[in-house]
């Protein structure tokens, strides 16, 4: 596989998203902003999750990086720079020649991501067929190996299936098959594990985690599973309705989180080593119990950190030590020692 | 598939049987009787009993039912009391005539029809996607005979583009070999013949293709956008494909499957459409004679023909039934 493609110098970023803001309604109507002013950097080879309940923008971020979004009722602002170009306003062709071939990406639900009337070895060799202009008989072939490495046994003959004689997860390999069947430089994955069984689960996030080493490509994982984080990820962003409310590499926001959100997030997952008959903490309320950034942080009716402070003003995102964080008071020390698990 | 086949072929039986009653009893409820009718205003009381004995109309109801079953199950469908030609013949003979008509208006419904409803799904509220749909509700609400007279009107007398009535000029001396007249003209190689008969064509497969046309448009556009906010659609999309392979793989073959079952039931509609529609233009089919044997009380013809409709009808749409098992295969009987 010989493809000509640009060099990318190892300090320059891959993907560089800048005040990303997604806003949704139609025209006459009050818009509401899914993504406001989000930033982040993907550097070659980095894996980086963004972290959030539904609701958070998470996918939306995912969707508008791919220019996948609708285009009636969406507006879409800011910067989406891949390698220098601007994904947000380059033409149809260009953004279909990267799509699949450099940014690719797994989709969330594998019963309704695949084209039913279409046999699975189609819808591997398309992408193959489109990007590597290669003839029918060496996209089949190499859809073949591309689902033997994905773990699909019996791959010949499973190429001249439909989805619907498969299961959830040997679908989910398909689409991570078509995901990197390019060997894309980017891989963005939304979810990609949350609609199977918890055994599936850790067998498919093992095959994802064994290909993207394999073709050093980078990946953005959307989820709301720190679990999936932790195995995967060497960076995270924390979003909160629309905005980015904590960023730390893995190991400092699993060991000291700041935000009240991201401590809320770790001390929600189920432990085996705690006692017998403890209950989980969930974080109080919903997603839906939010106020705009406009008048203060968003979290805070959630919140047992609040303070009156939090709810006049927005917190800014401020820098420090490597890590940003848009809070006003927070965790620290010993409590967010204690928030840790 | 060919279990399923002769399943749907054994259930047709009953149909047509239950079909039977209904139709000896229809045509017999009718008012005016075929003797009075085939012997006109001057009718004697005398010739009147004379028809009746001679076609036995006079024999009680069950024995005269009991002897028309009993002459279907071997395949005889009676005679034309009016021309005294077997129904059967008489059937063959025009069939071809309303089948080109019904093929023509098809097509003109289904090239036309699937494109306008993609286009207008795509751009589903402007004003592209408004026009279409309005135009199509005016398609469905027109009564045929009504487009059939308007058409004729304009583009024949008015405008004088288009011939006005029958299949052909009858001063063309056109061979015939399988009565479909355009197909007829291509096999003989007498092209100005296939011509005429196209230009015959072009006005009733119009009148009666446009209710199909404005159906189909409104199914297309219906799944079409049901189809383009599938996730699968993202994920072709996602592959960076040609917008020409994503339309044409993805979404139009999964919308078709709506649009199929809907084209077979129009072939339902095309039959009773085209009595309209044939009559208007003096076109020589099923339909027109049929209008015609209404008016003359033709008990056999008319028992005939419409069983005889009947079965095609259920074949078409058996043929479409078999048709989704090749497009979709989740439901391929296996």
């Amino acid at each position: 596989m010989s493809r000509a493609r640009t060099a990318t110098r190892p300090d320059e970023p891959l993907l560089s998203v800048r005040d990303l803001s997604v806003r949704f309604g139609l025209r006459g109507q009050e818009s509401f902003a899914a993504v406001d002013e989000v930033s982040f950097d993907i550097n070659p080879g980095q894996h980086l999750a963004i972290v959030g309940e539904s609701g958070s923008g998470k996918s939306v971020t995912a969707l508008a990086v791919m220019g996948l979004l609708p285009s009636r009722g969406v507006q879409v602002s800011g910067e989406v720079l891949y390698r220098g170009t601007d994904l947000l306003t380059c033409d149809r062709r260009a953004m279909s020649r990267l799509r699949g071939s450099e940014i690719a990406m797994v989709f969330q639900d594998p019963m309704t991501s695949l084209n039913p009337v279409v046999t699975i070895g189609r819808q591997v060799a398309e992408v193959v067929q489109r990007h590597l202009k290669v003839s029918r008989s060496e996209a089949f072939e190499r859809g073949v190996d591309l689902l033997t490495r994905v773990g699909i046994p019996d791959a010949g003959r499973r190429m001249k299936e439909y989805p619907h004689q498969l299961s959830g997860g040997m679908r989910q390999r398909v689409l991570i098959a078509i995901g990197l069947a390019c060997e894309p430089k980017l891989l963005i994955a939304d979810e990609p594990t949350t609609a199977l069984d918890v055994t599936i689960q850790a067998q498919v996030l093992e095959v994802l985690k064994e290909l993207v080493a394999d073709t050093d490509a980078a990946l953005l994982m959307i989820t709301h599973d720190l679990g999936v984080v932790a195995g995967l990820c060497d960076d995270v962003r924390v979003m909160y309705s629309g905005r980015i409310v904590e960023s730390a590499d893995r190991d400092r926001l699993f060991a000291e989180p700041r935000h009240p959100y991201t401590g809320g997030l770790l001390r929600s997952i189920p432990r085996l080593d705690s006692p017998r008959g403890q209950r989980l903490t969930p974080i109080p309320g919903s997603p839906t119990q939010t106020i705009p950034w406009e008048q203060g942080c968003a979290f805070a009716p959630r919140c047992a950190h609040r303070a009156d402070q939090c709810t006049d003003s927005a917190p800014p995102l401020e820098q420090s030590e490597g890590r940003a964080l848009r809070c006003f008071h927070p965790l620290t020390g010993a409590a967010s020692q204690q928030e840790a698990p | 598939m060919l279990r399923f086949a002769l399943r749907r072929l054994a259930l047709l039986v009953p149909v047509l049987l239950g079909l039977s009653v209904l139709l000896f009893v229809w045509v017999r409820a009718l008012p005016g009787e075929p003797a009075r009718s085939l012997l006109g205003q001057r009718a004697t009381p005398e010739g009147i009993a004379r028809v009746n004995e001679v076609y036995g109309f006079n024999d009680p109801l069950l024995q005269q039912y009991g002897s028309y079953v009993w002459a279907l199950l071997r395949g005889d469908f009676g005679s034309s009391i009016k021309t005294g030609q077997p129904v059967l013949e008489s059937f063959i003979e025009k069939f071809p005539g309303t089948v080109e008509l019904g093929v023509a208006a098809l097509l003109f419904a289904v090239v036309l029809g699937i494109p306008l409803g993609y286009y207008a799904a795509r751009h589903q509220g402007r004003l592209l996607d408004t026009t279409i749909v309005s135009g199509s509700l005016i398609g469905v609400v027109t009564p045929v005979f009504f487009l059939a007279i308007l058409l004729k009107l304009v583009f024949a007398n008015w405008l004088d583009l288009l011939p006005t009535s029958q299949r052909q000029d009858p001063r063309i001396d056109a061979t015939h070999i399988t009565n479909f007249y355009v197909l007829d003209g291509l096999l003989t190689r007498e092209w100005d013949a296939a011509l005429d008969a196209l230009t015959h064509l072009v006005l009733p497969a119009v009148a009666l293709g446009t209710i199909p046309l404005a159906i189909i448009v409104r199914i297309t556009r219906a799944a079409v956008a049901d189809v383009l906010n599938e996730d699968y659609v993202r994920t072709a999309e996602s592959k960076g494909l040609s917008r020409m392979l994503v339309s044409r793989r993805h979404i139009l073959r999964n919308a078709m499957l709506p649009v199929m079952t809907t084209i077979g039931l129009q072939a339902g509609l095309l039959f009773s459409g085209a009595v309209l529609t044939e009559s208007v233009f003096a076109w020589n089919g099923i339909g027109r004679f049929l209008f015609d044997s209404i008016g003359q009380r033709d008990y056999p013809v008319l028992q005939g023909y419409i069983l005889l409709i009947a079965i095609i009808y259920a074949l078409i749409n058996l043929t479409v039934d078999m048709a989704y098992g090749v497009v979709d295969p989740r439901v391929r009987v296996s």
